[in-house]
This record gives C-alpha cells, sequence and structure tokens, in this order.
C-alpha cells in the first residue's frame, strides 16, 4: 500500500476564551501545509469579508457562521492531521464557561490536552478551569503553548512566570506529562517553524511535542472489560457476544466473570468482523463465545480479574450541564453507563468543587456547568471501575426522562486532588 | 497487578483497525438504541464503505435494518447499476426516494432538467424518514468533508421538523452515545465522522470493496465550467461557448450529475488512487461540488434544513 498505517493521539485544545486556541490550531495546519488550497482560500475571502485582516487563522476552524460573526469558538471542532511520525485527531474547544459542555465533550476523548495561554494575561481562572476538568476527564499528558510572545517582546520572565503557574497546578492536577512552548500562533513563531526570536529556548516546537508524546500513560490496575452490545449468532447455533474489548487485551482461554450475575466461565472463541482470532486487543469491536451457555444480555459485562465493583450505590464526580440546577430534591433522571441504562435518583449532593481552590464546599445545588461530588442510587446494578482505573467502565452520562438530553457527564469516585472545605 | 496502560481507547492498534471498531461499535450502539434504524445509501465510496462496515458488524446475520437511496434522478448510470448490486450482495432491503415524486406531489418545486436537485433531497429524505417512521438514519458523512460537519457530533439530534441546531447539540462525552428521542424527532449517525478521504481509499484497498467504475481514471467527453471538468451526457449539455473534449478523469465524489465535478486523473487502480489522494492539495468537495461554492455557509444551510 502506497502510506503506512501509523498510531493516533487525539487531543483537545483547552484555554480560556481570546488566548488563542484556534488561531493555534489554525497555524499549525496551515504551517504543516495540512489545509487544502481551497480551504484556505475560503478562510482568506471570508476574512477579508468580516474585515479581519488578511488570513483570520482562527476561520480554519471556527466554521459556523454564529462563530465567525462573534468571533469565538462555539462547539467543537474536529480536525484530522498527518505527521511524519503520527495521525492527529484535533478537538478545537470553546472557551467560554457557557459552553463548558462542549469543551467536556472534546476532552473526555482526548490523550492529550494542548492548553494556550496568553502569556499578558498570565493564567486565568478559565484556563485553570479547564485544566482542572482536562483532568477530571482524565488527561494526563499536557502541551502548554504559551502564547502572544511577541506582545511581550520574548521576554523570558513573562513566559517563566506562567510555565512556573501552569507547572504547579499540573502537579497538583496529578499530570504524567507537561511540556511548554513559547509561542506566538499569529506569527507562527515554534508552532510548526522555529523561531529565531527566543534564542534562550531550546526546547521542542508545538509540533515535535505532540509528536513526542507518550499521552500521559495510565497507572492501572484492573482487568479486561468487554461491555456486551449485541448478541450474535454463530453458525451451529452458538451465541457471541460483541462490545469493545478495554483496559487490557482478552484471549481465548482467559477465565472471566461474567456481571453482575458473578457467573466464571472461560473465553471459547473471539471472532472480528466474521474472522476467527486468538487475542482481542484494546479498542478492538470483538464479539466471544463463552464456555457456558449462559444468559447473557446487553448490559452485562465480561471481565478478568481484578474485577469491578457490582453495586447500586456510587459516589461519583458530575459536571452539570442541565439548564436548571440539580438541588438536593432527590431526583429521578435515566443513567447509562457502558451499554446499561437504568433509572437512577441523585440521593444527595455532597457538594460542589470549587475549580479555584480545589476543595469541596457544601452546595445546596449544582448550576449549569458546575462540577460536584453526588450519591445516587441506581434501579439496577452497575458493574463499575473507578474511573482513574478506567475511562469506559468509570464513566457514565446522566440523561434527562422526558426530553432525552444529555444533562451531566459521570465519574465514579472522588478526584483525588479535592480536598474537603468547609 | 499494576500495568501501565495508555488511555486512548484505540491503543494497540493501528489507525485503521480503530477507525473501523469504533464504527461497528456505532453502528450496533444505535441499533441496539434506536427502535427503526435505516441507512442512507448514495452509491458514493463512504456508503460504499458504510454498507461493508455494516454487514461487517452484524455478521453471520444479515442487515437488521433496509438501505435508503434519496434519487436525484440526475444520475451516473455506473453508480445506479453499484447501487443494486451492492444491496443485493449486502442482502438488504433497498427503499428508493425519488425527489421526481416530491416534485410531482408538489412539495418542492422543479428547478428545471439541467439544474442541481442536490438541496430537494433534504425534503424528500426527511418525507421519508416520517413515512417509514425511522427514528435513526445512518450517513457516511466524515467531519473532514467540510467546515460544518467538522462541527457534528457521532449522533446528531434531529427536532421534529429535521432541523440540526449546531448551537445546541447534545453533549456527547466519551463512546457513550445516546440515541434516544421522542416520537417524530430522530437522530443522524455518523460511523465515518473520524475518518478522513485517505482513510477510506486505504480502508478501500484493504479490504476490497467493491466502488462503482467511474471513481477510477477513464476516458470521457467533458466540458470546464466553473472551474470544474462536468461530464457531458443527459444531465450536462455543453452551452453555446463550451467545447467538448475527450479527457481522462475520475470522480472524487458522487452526486447530482449535473453538478458533480471529475478531476483529471490517470489513476486507474486503487493504489493509484490511495497514492492520488495522499498528494491533493485541494479537498474533495472544492475540487467536485459546485454548490458548495457559491455561499461560505452552503453545508451549515443545507444541514439545518434536514441535509445529510
Amino acid at each position: 500500500m502506497a502510506v503506512a498505517t501509523k498510531d493516533v493521539l487525539r487531543l483537545a485544545t483547552v484555554g480560556s476564551v481570546d488566548d488563542g486556541k484556534s488561531t493555534l490550531i489554525g497555524r499549525l495546519l496551515v504551517d504543516t501545509r495540512l489545509v487544502a488550497d481551497d480551504h484556505l482560500d475560503a478562510v482568506a475571502a471570508a476574512s477579508e469579508r468580516r474585515g479581519v485582516g488578511e488570513l483570520d487563522l482562527s476561520f480554519v476552524t471556527d466554521g459556523l457562521r454564529a462563530e465567525r460573526e462573534q468571533g469565538i469558538t462555539i462547539d467543537v471542532a474536529y480536525r484530522y492531521a498527518t505527521t511524519a511520525t503520527r495521525k492527529l485527531v484535533i478537538a478545537d474547544c470553546p472557551g467560554h464557561v457557557q459552553y463548558t459542555r462542549n469543551m467536556a465533550t472534546g476532552s473526555s476523548t482526548a490523550d492529550l490536552a494542548l492548553v494556550a495561554v496568553d502569556v499578558a494575561a498570565g493564567l486565568k481562572e478559565q484556563t485553570r478551569r479547564h485544566l482542572v476538568i482536562a483532568a477530571l476527564l482524565g488527561v494526563r499528558a499536557f502541551v502548554v503553548a504559551v502564547n502572544k510572545m511577541d506582545t511581550v517582546e520574548w521576554s523570558r520572565t513573562a513566559y517563566e512566570r506562567v510555565v512556573a503557574e501552569v507547572g504547579v497546578l499540573a502537579t497538583v492536577l496529578g499530570a504524567t506529562s507537561v511540556v511548554a512552548v513559547p509561542v506566538s500562533a499569529l506569527y507562527g513563531d515554534n508552532v510548526v517553524e522555529r523561531s529565531l526570536r527566543a534564542p534562550w529556548y531550546a526546547g521542542p516546537t508545538v509540533l515535535e511535542a505532540l509528536e513526542a508524546s507518550d499521552a500521559g500513560a495510565w497507572e492501572r490496575s484492573c482487568g479486561s472489560r468487554l461491555p456486551i452490545q449485541w448478541i450474535l449468532r454463530q453458525p451451529g447455533g452458538g451465541r457471541s457476544y460483541a462490545g469493545l474489548v478495554s483496559g487490557e487485551a482478552l484471549r481465548v482461554g482467559d477465565a472471566v466473570t461474567l456481571l453482575p450475575a458473578g457467573i466464571e466461565t472461560s473465553i471459547r472463541a473471539i471472532h472480528y468482523g466474521g474472522r476467527t482470532l486468538e487475542e482481542a486487543a484494546v479498542g478492538l469491536a470483538a464479539d466471544v463465545e463463552l464456555d457456558d451457555a449462559t444468559d447473557a444480555g446487553r448490559g452485562d459485562l465480561i471481565a478478568t480479574a481484578p474485577l469491578p465493583r457490582v453495586t447500586r450505590e456510587l459516589e461519583a464526580t458530575v459536571c452539570w450541564f442541565g439548564d436548571d440546577p440539580l438541588d438536593q430534591r432527590g431526583r429521578r433522571l435515566r443513567l447509562k453507563h457502558t451499554s446499561r441504562t437504568t433509572p437512577v435518583r441523585v440521593r444527595e449532593l455532597e457538594g460542589r468543587i470549587d475549580v479555584g481552590s480545589l476543595t469541596l464546599t457544601r452546595a445546596d445545588a449544582l448550576a449549569t456547568n458546575e462540577i460536584g461530588l453526588v450519591r445516587l442510587t441506581t434501579a439496577e446494578p452497575l458493574v463499575v471501575d473507578e474511573y482513574r482505573e478506567d475511562r469506559v467502565t468509570g464513566s457514565f452520562v446522566l440523561v434527562d426522562e422526558v426530553t432525552h438530553a444529555t444533562v451531566a457527564a459521570g465519574m465514579v469516585g472522588r478526584p483525588p486532588f479535592v480536598t474537603v472545605g468547609r | 497487578m499494576t500495568t501501565l496502560a495508555p488511555p486512548s481507547t484505540t491503543a494497540g492498534l493501528n489507525h485503521l483497525d480503530a477507525l473501523e471498531s469504533h464504527a461497528l461499535f456505532i453502528l450496533r450502539e444505535v441499533v441496539a438504541e434506536c427502535e427503526r434504524p435505516v441507512l442512507l445509501f448514495s452509491g458514493g465510496k463512504d456508503s460504499a464503505v458504510l454498507l461493508h462496515l455494516a454487514a461487517k458488524a452484524f455478521a453471520p446475520l444479515g442487515l437488521p435494518f433496509p438501505v435508503l437511496h434519496v434519487d436525484t434522478g440526475h444520475n451516473f448510470s455506473e453508480v445506479l447499476a453499484f447501487r443494486d448490486r451492492a444491496a443485493v450482495r449486502a442482502g438488504a432491503r433497498l427503499i428508493v426516494a425519488r425527489v421526481q415524486d416530491s416534485i410531482d406531489r408538489g412539495r418542492v418545486a422543479d428547478p428545471g432538467d439541467l439544474a442541481s436537485r442536490n438541496r430537494l433531497q433534504s425534503v424528500t429524505l426527511l418525507d421519508a424518514i416520517s413515512e417509514h417512521g425511522f427514528d435513526a438514519a445512518f450517513g457516511g458523512a466524515r467531519r473532514d468533508e467540510d467546515k460544518a460537519r467538522a462541527k457534528e457530533r457521532v449522533l446528531s439530534f434531529r427536532d421534529e421538523f429535521g432541523q440540526w441546531d449546531p448551537r445546541r447539540q447534545r453533549p456527547e462525552l466519551w463512546r457513550l452515545y445516546q440515541g434516544r428521542v421522542n416520537p417524530g424527532e430522530h437522530v443522524r449517525a455518523f460511523p465515518l465522522s473520524d475518518w478522513t478521504e485517505l482513510d477510506v481509499w486505504q480502508y478501500v484497498a484493504r479490504e476490497g470493496v467493491d466502488l462503482p467504475s467511474i471513481y477510477f481514471a477513464h476516458e470521457r467527453p467533458v466540458v470546464a465550467r466553473d472551474g470544474m471538468w462536468l461530464a457531458v451526457g443527459e444531465f450536462v449539455r455543453p452551452r453555446d461557448d463550451e467545447r467538448v473534449e475527450s479527457r481522462t478523469v475520475r470522480f472524487r465524489t458522487v452526486g447530482d450529475a449535473t453538478g458533480t465535478g471529475a478531476v483529471l486523473s490517470n489513476a486507474r487502480t486503487i493504489d493509484e488512487v490511495v497514492a492520488e489522494v495522499a498528494a491533493a492539495t485541494v479537498s474533495e468537495r472544492g475540487a467536485t461540488r459546485g454548490d458548495d461554492r457559491f455561499s461560505e455557509t452552503s453545508m451549515e444551510d443545507r444541514k439545518r434544513e434536514g441535509y445529510f
């Protein structure tokens, strides 16, 4: 084949409005020549029509009419880039507080956060907020573009002040990898092309940092997980259970437990798209046959040891997106966890997480875009791991029973970096 | 036991396997969550890949949903022939909804024989969704095609008027796709969201996916119009100032025959097409779709109306 396959890095942009996230992505794509000529012509034409100069790089990703009119990002734009070493899936996220749900959408599947910070403005409240949300959602690797260096005459002192501020926060948030780069996204310094304006800087460009990142390895101690999505009938009458493998690979002969029933059995066969395999790697949409003719269905989970927990009671961190506040009234919602959907009641709001002080404080309600700790009781048992152990079996969404709108993102457990305040 | 594993749910797979598995997962999830799904099939490369993936997702069983072609009436004959053989091969029930019927019933105005019916398809599509009571429609749209599509969720909510509201999309966390809707509403599901044009062609090459012959270089009479090469035939007639030339061309996309341009190309095999796409500097819609050139937000406007 003419083009080799490569590994994939998923990244989300993080930071406050006007710190230059979209311009940074526009610069990255333009300077790597990954924007098609006709798309670039269209960006130039739109820039001229709106009187914002020759080429407004933010228009490369801000594609909606309202975004271009207001000069802001409203929802996530996904862009795809192939570098010399890997494929990048870029989620360019909005910076405004009111669009936090969209930022969370973009970050929930990211391996790495590309943080833009305006060097002159320093670490804003909203940037802190985004870093905390990204960390809550499991991002451990950060590339920090200290942007608009041209506005401070490439001052090393100004750069290092921001790097120190971000570094302290990232350490508290449990980051495993933080790489800072002084850049001017507007003029293209240190994004793809190395700048001559900062002779004191010897580190990588943004592109080099993205290519080199190990995507922040997770320390985890749970086994293989296969949430059953769908049941297929094999020739000869056997059943196989389809789902996406998470955690660790599954192999033929592995001893597994079918949960929540707790039935111990083993993997008899693994299929993928009609083929037979010995092993199903993490991320593969495999279907497996079990040794005993057990009665399993959608929502059940096949696991290897150490096993997940079976429970109807959960303590969880939630980002609330609903238009009306989540209060203490024991509200009924629907919860979707892996392939299981069940009625749920919010028993108790333990508190709100203050993203500035990283403390849990008592609260009567969570407003839109606030983060809190809750206790939930579900109608059916769930099979869960802590979110910090497994992003698949530790995550859920809450859904309004009437409108079917998604009103919260939930993560099983308490974030390690939050302390209890008064 | 403590192991170090990357957080990505696709670790350990090469990018085509990761894309394929994600697509199979979406197909199965929507079928499990929705009552009456349908797969939108134009006969183009993306819907051909989508149909191939659907067959894999439910193998060894057959497809658990029908296939819907919204027929503009302005077709390339090679594509219609392909549509029919692909549906038979997949064992799929094929439903054809005709724009001509919408015109005859007075649902839309007739733009004339030689004008594009691309935009009119939205009405025919929404009528078909409503008539059959579909609550989910799989489409082959990709986010790399267009700046409005780049903004869209994998499962994209449509209200009772079939409209997309880009300012109020449902949050879509992790891979917890949530497809429930109230009666009259539906979701569009895009299993190829994260695929690029090059990914599609690499996958076609790897899997040997059958495609209409017009995707490969061939000689045909064309005229130059609006900066594109249009195939002369039933739906494109040369104007007085236009000269018909015979050129070696291929199509990068397949749409309404009045407005879909060909590109000059000598790529006659899949490997040659993969190499050509990898080196392309113009996007596929920019090179081949007349109707996307007229306004800055033409795709966004069409999508708001219920377009694919």
